[in-house]
């Protein structure tokens, strides 16, 4: 500690699992960005990634709110939020967001499409499985195609609602910082923009990342237009990004307000690490410089031409040194926040622990969880472009013949 | 023939996906509504989005402290003392500690009395931060090991002899004048104090120096030294030039006067 | 009517049970009046209400629609004693370590060169240590501070569930059964009055001693303080000890640029004083 703290900042409020949180939000919006790419902007290039992004947002949403239950006081007084909400408070109205977001955006897009693959996969067959797939129908079993017909036209427009949807889900994240009128280094007009680019930016990475390696897992040829494509979305939202954080941070120094001296002491002693080499320089210098190197944007092979592995490999390390990036955003938001006092006379330290609800082995485990969730959900509701189930429906009404089944 | 989406055809008429979907909705938003009426606690909403009853609850926390209020009813003897004292200000249980148990039972809880001078010192050890005129000592030199009440009475705390000393009372000033140009001059020197000063300072304020020719006694070009320090050497200005419309303490400060 | 006896074939089944609803709906009745009303499973357990606080019969119900609440501070009479941060601790359960205060004094110390250093050891209840260098100092003085129960304030409005919120006369309270311990409204407050309390998971913060209040009496700080440097009152009550502090000193309130209208008004305050 050095300078002067109120008596009460000395232990940090918002800790290890908050900074989890927005991370784990951003994912979910970045995801479903990229889905909708696929689906309402028809970029045809990502079309591999509709579902498995659709599944990789659920998955994420789903432990979202994990981090805060853990955080809470008292988490078993949590359904408080939804019983006796404060519609002044911007924490309260983003549970309804986040339940807006997950039954009727997210679960029906994904119920809309997957429909008729659950039907057909479920027939005919015994057992758990195919039970829960068929419980999952909610006994819409029509696959005529009128039904069909309905069941894109449906998606397609929750899609187009979803896109509003998601921006507002992680933008909302950003709006709970950016409204505190008490600590000048959260409140910022800009927040839920950065939070939103950054979230962007961070799905698409993410999705190269889940790509990549479920491509690798089944000993499938990875699709090369679709990475590239990817990559091409990455940097358009990380030029966004950077110079949105760029332009808050000119403007910052620029009006140099009252608490310009102590957050300037605090970026020079504290995050340095965390902002100047982990955020700026891996995180967002290095992936812009590469992507604009090998991604093909204006020129069709980048400007630097390299072989498909290399820059499938390029892709993959720059996709990881984004997510180290975006984390390393998150905790600069929310720790740096604290570092400092609202006395602008003192910083504070802050020592993350190992063991603990708020500690490493805690976090680490609530950031895989997803990773696992997705991989149950993988198991029910295949995504691959080759586990689809075709379906010829005829005015007839003879049986459709599924094509391929799910292994 | 495709069958349009049309609502205004009647629910019999929507697509089985609506149907089952309407269904699903319908039921969670039914649950969220019966979950409300046995979780929402009774009083909430009463007086303003909160629990009201919850402002009962603390309304009734223990008190500690009775107030000094409740301390004449049986001691009016000691607060009557207190009263025309200097610590008339002082409540009972600044020194006495909280004393709401001792109002219920009298004989079971009593009430201690600070014998240290850890605890006088607390409020009465110098501190140039603490506003001028309340009276401060040195701990260390202001009769060492003593206890304080064994020369001031607690409830009627007036030194047994008045201080000899402006410094007593006026420890910032004094020690500031003392590593000044100043130093060897008395405070007498520029102030003249009532006797009673020391009983009732802001009663009987003592005086200050009105105009540019108290301090030109000594600081005039053509003044002699003071008689009684004949080695001085106060600097000289022209007094009729130096800073014309000002009076000489609104740029030196006479308890410390640097002339840059 | 319930002792008749009933017999093989005698008495009419419909008219014993008649008979038993007559006999029992009276009790059941005057059971329900007299037990609490049946509370579902929430936390809101039967509390007294305040008029049973004050204790004697035939002393008037307290009405909080006639008070609004409010405290002046003047800086020029602090002596840094810290009686009154000591106080509020024994008052109100406070846990003692240096790191959870409902009211604390702070410590400044103006130089030439305009610059302040500021300091609180333990809240200043145990003082504080000799002042580091006397040389270059323009003045110091001692600065108490406490929850400013604001009319405005942002703590009230960020909490997600309303467990914190502004009673009718003027006060902040926190309702601990309530209280989910997201910390929103910490971050929120510009003067760092809040902290989470370690045992019980909640917010606490000074709550004007809201208990005391109600019955007539002042804060436990306002108690204790030797020269009179804490003014408890009314703000809109003309015959108040606050409304003679306001009359006649020049008042001012901490970070107005953030318009939470604190009711807590300083006099004599210094411009370094955040």
């Amino acid at each position: 500690m050095q300078g002067y703290i109120y008596p009460n900042e000395f232990e940090l409020q918002w800790s290890l699992l908050i900074v989890v949180y927005p991370y784990l939000t951003g994912l979910v919006a970045g995801a479903f960005i990229l889905a909708s790419l696929a689906r309402v902007f028809n970029v045809k290039e990502v079309q591999p990634t509709y579902r498995l992004s659709l599944l990789t947002a659920l998955a994420f949403l789903i432990a979202a709110p994990l981090p805060l239950l853990g955080h809470l006081g008292h988490p078993e007084r949590a359904y408080e939020i939804l019983m006796t909400p404060n519609t002044r408070s911007a924490m309260a109205m983003f549970g309804f967001v986040y339940l807006w977001y997950l039954m009727m955006v997210l679960l029906l897009e994904i119920w809309f499409d997957y429909r008729k693959d659950l039907v057909v996969w479920a027939r005919g067959k015994t057992g758990f499985l195919a039970s829960f797939r068929r419980l999952l129908t909610l006994g819409v079993t029509d696959l005529s195609e009128e039904a069909l017909r309905f069941d894109r036209r449906a998606g397609k427009l929750i899609t187009i609602i979803g896109i509003p949807s998601a921006f507002l889900l992680h933008g909302y994240v950003g709006f709970i910082f950016g409204s505190i009128k008490a600590n000048p280094w959260w409140s910022s007009v800009l927040m839920p923009v950065v939070f939103l680019f950054s979230a962007i930016v961070s799905g698409i990475a993410l999705m190269l990342v889940i790509y990549f390696f479920s491509t690798m897992l089944r000993s499938r040829p990875v699709d090369m237009a679709c990475m590239d494509k990817l990559g091409a979305f990455l940097l358009y939202a990380l030029i966004v990004d950077f110079s949105l954080e760029m332009l808050d941070f000119t403007q910052r120094l620029y009006e140099a307000e009252e608490s310009i001296s102590i957050l300037g002491q605090m970026l020079s002693s504290r995050l340095v690490l965390s902002l100047i080499i982990l955020q700026v320089l891996i995180g967002t210098i290095v992936p812009l410089v590469t992507l604009f190197l090998v991604a093909p944007t204006v020129r069709k092979r980048g400007f630097l031409k390299v072989p498909d592995e290399f820059r499938r490999l390029l892709y993959f390390v720059v996709a990881v040194f984004i997510q180290i990036g975006i984390f390393s955003t998150r905790w600069n938001v929310v720790i740096g926040g604290q570092l400092f006092s609202k006395s602008l006379r003192g910083l504070t330290t802050f020592k993350v622990g190992l063991l603990g609800i708020e500690g490493i082995l805690v976090a680490g485990a609530i950031m895989l969880l997803p990773l696992v969730i997705l991989y149950i959900l993988v198991k029910v509701v295949p995504p691959w472009p080759d586990a689809e189930a075709l379906v010829e429906s005829e005015p007839t009404g003879a049986d459709p013949v599924p094509a391929v089944q799910p292994s | 023939m495709a069958r349009p989406f049309a609502p205004w055809r009647g629910f019999a008429a929507m697509p089985q996906q609506v149907r089952r979907l309407a269904v699903v909705i319908v039921l969670l938003v039914a649950a969220y509504f019966t979950a409300r009426h046995f979780l929402v606690p009774r009083t909430f909403g009463d007086k303003g989005h909160y629990r009201a009853a919850a402002v009962d609850s603390i309304a009734v926390l223990p008190i500690h402290y009775a107030g000094r209020e409740a301390c004449a009813m049986c001691h009016p003897a000691e607060v009557a003392k207190k009263a025309g004292s200097f610590h008339r200000g002082v409540s009972c249980e600044a020194c006495h500690g909280p004393e709401a148990a001792h109002t219920t039972d009298p004989i079971g809880h009593k009430p201690t009395a600070p014998r240290d001078r850890a605890f006088c010192v607390r409020c009465h050890a110098y501190d140039p931060a603490r506003p001028t005129g309340f009276p401060q000592i040195d701990p260390v030199l202001h009769n060492p090991v003593r206890p304080c009440f064994s020369c001031h009475n607690p409830h009627d705390p007036t030194p047994p002899h008045p201080p000899e000393t402006c410094a007593a009372c006026h420890g910032e000033i004094a020690r500031t004048k003392a590593v000044s140009p100043h130093a060897q001059l008395a405070c007498t020197e520029c102030h003249t104090a009532d006797p009673r000063h020391v009983q009732a300072p802001r009663q009987f304020l003592p005086s200050k120096p009105a105009s540019r020719e108290f301090c030109g006694r000594c600081h005039a070009t053509d003044a002699p030294p003071p008689a009684h320090l004949p080695d001085a050497r106060p600097p000289k200005v022209d007094l009729a030039t130096h800073g014309a419309r000002y009076v000489c303490w609104q740029c030196h400060y006479p308890h410390y006067p640097e002339a840059r | 009517m319930a002792d008749e006896r009933p017999t093989p074939g005698g008495i009419d089944r419909r008219a014993f049970v008649g008979a038993c609803v007559a006999a029992a709906a009276p009790l059941v009745l005057s059971a329900a009046q007299q037990a609490a009303p049946a509370a579902p499973a929430a936390p809101d357990t039967a509390h007294a209400a305040p008029d049973s606080a004050q204790g004697a019969t035939g002393t008037p119900r307290y009405d909080p629609r006639t008070h609004y609440y409010g405290m002046g501070v003047d800086v020029s009479k602090c002596i840094g004693c810290g009686q009154c941060a000591a106080a509020c601790k024994a008052e109100n359960n406070v846990p003692l370590d240096p790191h959870h205060f409902r009211t604390w004094v702070e410590r400044y110390v103006i130089h030439e060169n305009a610059e302040a250093t500021v300091d609180s050891p333990n809240g200043g209840i145990d003082g504080f240590p000799a002042p580091v260098a006397e040389g270059g100092v323009v003045r110091s003085f001692f600065v108490p501070k406490l929850c400013n129960h604001c009319a405005n304030p942002p703590c009230v409005q960020v909490c997600p569930v309303g467990a914190t919120f502004s009673t009718e006369d003027g006060v902040v309270l926190v309702d601990e059964s309530y209280c989910i311990g997201c910390r929103y409204c910490i971050q929120a407050c510009p003067y760092g009055a809040r902290f989470l309390h370690p045992v019980s998971h909640t917010a606490q913060k000074c709550t004007f001693c809201y208990h005391r209040v109600v019955q007539g009496m002042v804060p436990a700080c306002v108690e204790v303080c030797p020269t009179g440097a804490r003014v408890f009152g009314e703000v809109h009550r003309p015959s108040s000890p606050l409304t003679r502090f306001r009359r006649f000193n020049a008042i001012q309130v901490l970070k107005p640029h953030l318009n939470t209208e604190p009711k807590v008004f300083y006099a004599n305050l210094d411009g370094q004083v955040r």
